[in-house]
């Protein structure tokens, strides 16, 4: 890292936004915040004094609960706000529900919402510092970050390495994080899943699509599949659960294609048996807890940095 | 209202494709009418004692420009637009005349709402053609009283801001439409496709994480309508064409002979769906901002005479609709102190002369409609745009007459203006102080 590099960024929208300086920066906070969580006293003073309000619009436990945690490991006070989405025509506005929590003088606002680009929208309103927990179908950015993170911790790298991501990537708003981060940072993005769920124009973003997901997994240094969604069925995507546990599930079986020492990762929540095979969730080669630990001291680096801690 | 005066329009460049002139000359209004139109060589006519006189070196003089689509919002959504401050955003940009679509509250799909709107366009800054709906309420399940509309003043029908799903009403509509001589004005969406969609889909719909919709959305009811108007013989009208197979379609059915005829909004050709910046929901219409190839295709279009109409879809919102999360965002732009300018870019980029300019804008859509205007015939009424095609200016929002300011050209450079707007004899906008 250059002796000038500075990180200048107040608010956390997405990885398309940071620099491959940003993303190394962040992983090396987190890195050395990650000892903090394991010390029988779990707390550092270093955001005493600071309000940090978990805004979400959508129902979260993990996300939540590891933007809290992170907080008050940091010596932080927090408050968390679960809104329903505000309807256009009832109910207080966007604006004005931020408008208003700003006027309680917050130092961080963290906000999760259904809407893609509502944490963008916060920024041209609001000047308090904003991290976005998931923004519709376009970013979660302390979630890819986290991925990177427990990556990098079990490869030594992430340049070079084959990363496979299966399942619905239309509707996925960490695939997006994932397929922006992982090759911003020198990994090969492979991406698969019934074409019902392959977004347009993906490979722009840095992804390579296979047709079937054994050409995605073959040799592959991670196998990701992501949550497919029951909340999604109006639009008709895939005929059934099963069906899909058939062809498009991660099952030992396909693992045997990837590397051996392969990591497989997911963003949770699992749905055992449809996109996961449970004996491979729960096998040495699943690296899912470690994501959400990794998650604490990610969220933990975010908050620190956004409030200008080098 | 200011009263009719007698006016002459000094030394400009007359521009009249429906009567092929196009001249450096001076034209006189006199009791609502043009009396007369003279080159400086040519012997000035009699003028009256008490003339206002306007010296037009390098502008242009021509129809009054006509907007056959517009969203006026009354009744029902008055704190967006109103027939009078529509019109004045009409006027301002040099339009006499607009025609208002029926998706009001209530919608204008009986005589009743035809006849509520025209009374309270009596005393606007344009000429009002009410658009009747096709459906009742535009349910999209039966056929509105065309006949009873047309009779209280309505110009068309069209359930505009919907498609019409089923296919055998919109038959219907063209059938029953030709009996009584109205034009079908389609809204051409596949909405099984497009649904809950915020922008055109691809890469930018991707990256952006927005539900997308695609071109085929419109191609695919452009074709359906096509092939109704064929298979019928009935006339029908396009709304708002944005995709590049969407044209190549109505070149054929033209090729082919179809009654039919189509309009494109300035935005399709002036901007992309790259323009959808930093969520901007100022960039948010349907059919949504589409790709350069689609644009170019739209140019090409207009130019080579596919696309008949410019129209602006003026569709104001307030910004409770705007200001919000981008998908809550509500649908349209605002068009009609924009259009000028941006048409004339097409003319200075050379795409299309001015002649062609004044068809798409005031000739052509008075045809569609049969209204009047569109020319400058002597003894005709007195409607006409004076514009300056040289002005450049800076779009403000505080400068926006328009009741809503949602126009993605905010703080765009624009070079074109209208100067002077005449409904009538009346002048319903002077910008020549200025």
């Amino acid at each position: 890292m250059s002796s000038e590099y500075l990180f200048a960024h107040k608010h956390i929208l997405g990885l398309d936004h940071l620099s491959v300086f940003d993303i190394e920066h962040i992983l090396n906070t987190a890195e050395s915040f990650k000892e903090i969580s394991r010390r029988s006293i779990k707390k550092v003073p270093v955001l005493r004094g600071k309000t940090v309000v978990t805004l979400f619009f959508e129902p979260s436990t993990r996300t939540r609960l590891s933007f809290d945690i992170a907080a008050k490991r940091m010596s932080a006070d927090t408050f968390s706000i679960s809104a329903s989405t505000s309807s256009t025509t009832k109910g207080e506005s966007l604006a004005d529900t931020a408008k208003n929590i700003e006027a309680m003088m917050p130092d961080i606002i963290v906000m999760r919402h259904p809407s893609s680009g509502a944490s963008n929208y916060l920024t041209n309103r609001i000047n308090t510092s904003v991290i976005n927990a998931g923004d519709g179908t376009h970013e979660h950015p302390s979630q890819g970050l986290l991925d990177l993170m427990t990556v990098k911790e079990h490869k030594g790298k992430i340049k070079g390495l084959k990363v496979a991501i299966i399942g619905d990537i239309s509707h996925s708003r960490v695939a997006h994080s994932d397929i922006i981060g992982f090759s911003k940072m020198g990994a090969n993005v492979f991406v698969s899943g019934p074409a019902t769920l392959i977004p347009k124009k993906i490979s722009r973003l840095g992804a390579r699509v296979c047709t079937t997901i054994k050409e995605a997994v073959n040799n592959a240094d991670v196998v990701m599949p992501l949550r497919i969604q029951k909340e999604r069925q109006s639009d008709p995507l895939i005929p059934s659960f099963r069906e899909y546990a058939t062809f498009f599930g991660i099952n030992r079986q396909i693992l045997q294609v990837a590397k051996p020492d392969a990591l497989v990762m997911h963003p949770g929540p699992v749905n055992r048996g449809v996109e996961l095979a449970p004996d491979v969730a729960d096998s040495s080669q699943s690296v899912i807890l470690h994501q959400v630990t990794n998650g604490v001291a990610i969220r933990m680096a975010l908050m620190y940095l956004v409030l200008g801690g080098t | 209202m200011i009263r009719t005066q007698a006016i002459l329009l000094k030394n400009g460049r007359i521009i009249d494709p429906a009567n092929r002139v196009d001249k450096k000359a001076s034209l006189l209004v006199e009791k609502g009418k043009i009396q007369a139109i003279f080159t400086p060589r040519q012997k000035t006519p009699s003028l009256p004692k008490k003339l206002q006189s306007i010296d037009l070196r390098g502008k242009w003089i021509v129809p009054g420009l006509i907007d056959m689509h517009v969203h006026l919002r009354e009744p029902g959504e008055e704190y967006k637009e109103t027939i009078e401050t529509g019109t004045r955003a009409a006027a301002a940009g040099g339009f006499t005349a607009v025609a208002c679509m029926p998706n009001t509250t209530p919608v204008n799909d009986c005589q009743p709402v035809t006849r509520l709107i025209l009374e309270k366009a009596e005393n606007a800054y344009a000429r009002v053609y009410p658009v009747g709906a096709i459906s009742k309420g535009l349910q999209g399940e039966s056929l509105a009283e065309f006949g009873e509309m047309k009779q209280a003043g309505a110009v068309a029908v069209t359930d505009d801001g919907k498609p019409v799903t089923d296919s055998q009403l919109m038959r219907r509509a063209l059938e029953y439409a030709s009996s009584h001589n109205v034009m079908v004005i389609s809204h051409s969406e596949d909405y099984s496709l497009s649904r809950n969609g915020a922008i055109n889909e691809g890469f930018v719909s991707t990256s952006m994480g927005l539900k997308g919709i695609p071109h085929i959305a419109e191609e695919i009811m452009v074709y359906r309508d096509l092939a109704l108007a064929e298979y019928t013989g009935c006339p029908l009208h396009l709304a708002h064409i944005s995709t590049q197979e969407s044209i190549n379609l109505i070149r054929l059915a033209k090729q082919k002979g179809s009654p039919v005829t189509a309009e494109t909004g300035p935005h399709y050709f002036s901007l992309t769906e790259k323009d959808v910046k930093d969520y901007n929901t100022n960039a948010k219409m349907n059919p949504p901002l589409r790709t350069q190839k689609d644009l170019e295709a739209v140019i090409e279009a207009i130019s080579d005479g596919t696309i008949d109409v410019i129209a602006t879809d003026h569709a104001p919102h307030s910004i409770l609709e705007k200001d919000i999360e981008f998908d809550q965002a509500a649908n349209g732009i605002i068009g009609l102190e924009t259009a000028v300018p941006l048409a004339l870019a097409l003319f200075r980029k050379g795409y299309i002369n001015a002649a062609r300019l004044v068809e798409l804008l005031s000739t052509n859509p008075a045809k569609i409609l049969g209204v009047k205007g569109g020319s400058l015939e002597i003894g005709s009424d007195a409607d006409i745009a004076v514009i300056d095609p040289e002005h450049s200016f800076v779009l403000h929002e505080k400068d926006i007459v328009s009741k809503s300011k949602n126009s993605p050209f905010i703080g765009v450079k624009l070079q074109g203006k209208a100067l002077l707007t005449i409904c009538g004899g009346r002048i319903t906008h002077n910008a020549i102080s200025d």
